[in-house]
């Protein structure tokens, strides 16, 4: 099978600043990525130009991305377009959407994602019925649906609201950025959950994360370690393993 | 039926009501002066008394100068270059009837949306319909009139019921009130006079439609509502006008009263035509509205939909006399292109355990100018008196200007005002937000600006408020690009 996404040589810089130095990532469908590292390695800003934060500046190197089984230049996409292509970014800080409601979100991006492909639009009743299916994956409470995006919301909440999103979406790249952090052990479970359930060979996810222990319950196929804006290692599961017991210096040491 | 019901009130979603009808009108010649007003008068056919209260709105008027102290900009207006009075020729002398009718006019309000023939009138809401200056036509009579409701022209009233219009005009909004008053109070034309009587809940929903279609003349409705004790009334107000390059007077007084525990609802959607994208030409909306809690208990809420004129000048407010009375004010206004609007409410707190709630939302787009200017005033026999207020503006671009200026005075110590006011670019964020779940900008965009204005859309009926979020949908997709 070939890649669903090649990153070569990608440089990109916040205000002026350059960030990533030169990051190389092939990731097929039905892999598990988990990109680990030092904070203020790049990791977030890596996410937030695969998903095409207008804030973020490519400055060299490329990004293709299949779509109808030919690589195309993802960075061409403005960000709904990438959406609609099955880019998926849930986000490390949701943001509150004050007045517009779960449901009514929820179901303009969907419908917006269908017309895209030309697929048929949901009408409400459909939809409802739809929705509350992907909200058992999540264990969300009913009156989720009329709450208004992420408003109010506590850490857990937005978090699983963001793993709702990506099953109702049904992406075929997730890029999962720091979901974990701070989840308490049980929305972790949910989490993680909710995430292995969307998992299949069809799909392909990279996890961004601090900690290994959301890699007890989710497994990768990879796991890389970002520092200082390029991949300096990448292994299997046990590499994190070894991050957890050792740190990053020895990696940085060499 | 929704879509006709929204058509009552001009809500649609494109300006497809900047046609003129020809028609052969009657007007009285150019510019203003007792005998103006005599002849508007005598061609209504006004009683006397009717007359010496313009005459003397109209005297008053000369001694006032044009307010300043708004937020808005524009040429000085010639009140000598505007037409006071514009009808259609009527056929014969009668009664007024549809058969008298030219059968453009019917046409037009047919164009509008809003068939007034018998057989296809819309059904649970009577209309007023408002041709220039004067009313051509108000359905749903003889229906209302099995539960004692008066609907219908305030010149038909004045002949009706005079000792109604006698006690009423004027008491709310009296013409030494301001300049616009003043004038409207000398050359008013036509509006609307609702009285309901004691317990009685009207089983419709009424509504008039303004229409301003002859060019250089002004529109001066008039319009007043009395809601006598225990009864309700929910009112709609709508209002277009043709596209042309210069500008147009509309300056309105409305009045409300409500007495012992009556509840007036009043929402307007207001689409008068903005002028173009270089500002030219547009509506200047000039309005004094002004309702009065009378009685214990008595309810008034005003909420508009401000989207349309080129210039805004409106304050609908309320005062609450009667222990117990409640007022509230719910606004969206929306500039877009040129367009200014200077715009909020008064609350004047009089009697005991009085409330009010103010929320006033504003979005600016384009090069608009978009100002939020309200007062609050509890008076010393206001004991317990409470306000809460919510002021919100949104920017939308870089060449928009938004300004929230509340007046807040207590003379009672009892009282309890919160005022909260927030002003906010579209913040990049949530558009990133959004557009990463596949909704382009323009959606997005949409999106936020529905959900800041919800608190306001919620109030009005539930098919209107489908239709103002489509309005302003349609109004945001043509000025954010």
């Amino acid at each position: 099978m070939g890649n669903l996404l090649e990153i070569k040589n990608l440089h990109a810089s916040v205000e002026g600043k350059a960030v990533l130095k030169g990051i190389n990532l092939e990731v097929k469908a039905g892999e598990v990525h988990a990109i680990m590292g030092p904070n203020g390695s790049g990791k977030s800003t890596l996410s937030k130009v695969i998903a095409g934060h207008p804030g973020y500046e490519v400055t060299e190197g490329s990004i293709l991305y299949e779509i109808n089984f030919q690589m195309k230049d993802l960075l061409a996409l403005s960000p709904d377009e990438r959406a609609k292509e099955g880019v998926f970014l849930a986000f490390q800080y949701p943001v509150e959407i004050p007045g517009v409601s779960n449901f009514e979100f929820l179901r303009a991006a969907f419908n917006s994602v269908c017309k895209h492909h030309g697929t048929p639009e949901m009408d409400e009743p459909s939809f409802r019925e739809f929705l509350r299916k992907k909200m058992e994956i999540v264990n969300m409470k009913e009156d989720f649906i009329e709450r208004a995006v992420n408003t109010g919301f506590s850490g857990g909440e937005k978090k699983r609201n963001e793993i709702l999103q990506m099953a109702v979406l049904s992406p075929r790249l997730a890029v999962l950025d720091e979901t974990d952090s701070g989840l308490d052990i049980d929305a972790l479970r949910v989490v993680a959950d909710g995430v292995n359930r969307l998992r299949s060979k069809d799909n392909a996810i990279i996890l961004i994360t601090h900690y290994q222990r959301l890699l007890d319950y989710i497994a990768p196929d990879y796991v890389h370690v970002l520092a200082g804006g390029r991949i300096i290692e990448t292994g299997d599961k046990t590499l994190a393993l070894k991050l957890e017991e050792r740190g990053y210096d020895w990696l940085l040491q060499n | 039926m929704s879509s006709d019901r929204n058509a009552a009130i001009g809500l649609d979603t494109n300006y497809k009501y900047g046609f003129v009808t020809e028609i052969e009108t009657e007007t009285v010649p150019r510019g203003l002066n007792e005998d103006i007003i005599r002849m508007i008068s005598s061609k209504k056919n006004e009683p006397e008394w009717m007359l010496e209260y313009r005459l003397k709105a109209y005297r008053h008027w000369l001694t006032m100068t044009e307010p300043t102290w708004a937020h808005v900009k524009y040429d000085p207006i010639d009140f000598q270059d505007i037409i006071y009075f514009s009808a259609p020729k009527k056929k014969g002398e009668g009664p007024k009837s549809l058969e008298d009718l030219d059968p453009e006019l019917l046409r037009t309000f047919e164009r509008l949306g809003i068939p007034l023939a018998e057989q296809k009138r819309i059904s649970g809401v009577a209309v007023d319909a408002v041709f220039d200056s004067v009313s051509i036509a108000t359905t749903h009579q003889e229906e209302l009139k099995k539960y004692g409701v008066v609907f219908c022209s305030i010149s038909e009233a004045m002949h009706t019921h005079p000792e109604l219009v006698k006690k009423y005009l004027g008491s709310v909004v009296p013409y030494t009130d301001n300049f616009y008053a003043a004038l409207n109070a000398a050359v008013f034309s036509d509006g609307s006079f609702v009285y309901v009587p004691k317990g009685v809940r009207c089983p419709i929903d009424l509504s008039t439609y303004f229409r301003i279609n002859a060019s250089e003349t002004g529109q001066f409705e008039r319009t007043l509502i009395i809601a006598d004790e225990g009864s309700f009334v929910n009112y709609l107000e709508g209002c277009t006008a043709p596209q042309r390059d210069e500008n147009q007077l509309h300056a309105a007084v409305v009045e409300l009263i409500a007495l012992d525990d009556a509840e007036i609802k009043y929402s307007t959607v207001q689409n008068w035509y903005t002028g173009d994208k270089e500002g030219k030409g547009g509506i200047y909306n000039f309005v004094t509205k002004r309702g009065k809690c009378q009685g214990r208990n008595s309810k008034i809420s005003w909420t508009q939909i401000e989207s349309g004129s080129a210039i805004t000048w409106k304050y609908p407010s309320c005062i609450l006399l009667g222990d117990g009375s409640q007022g509230a004010f719910y606004s969206v206004a929306l500039t877009h292109d040129y367009m200014q609007a200077d715009t909020g409410t008064k609350m004047i707190h009089i009697g005991k355990n009085t409330k009010s709630t103010i929320i006033s939302k504003g979005i600016s787009t384009g090069y608009s100018r978009n100002t939020y200017r309200g007062l609050v005033k509890i008076m010393p026999s206001a004991t317990g008196a409470r306000n809460y207020s919510q002021c919100d503006s949104m920017l939308v671009g870089d060449k928009c200007t938004a300004d929230t200026v509340p007046y807040i005075e207590v003379k009672n110590e009892t009282a309890v005002v919160e005022h909260e006011a927030t002003t906010s670019r579209i913040s990049e964020d949530q558009l990133f937000y959004l557009e990463s779940r596949g909704l382009d900008r323009e959606a997005a965009i949409s999106m936020l600006v529905n959900g800041f204005c919800k608190d306001v859309f919620k109030q009005l009926p539930l098919e209107f408020s489908v239709e103002a979020v489509k309005l302003i949908e349609m109004k945001l997709e043509n000025s954010v690009g």
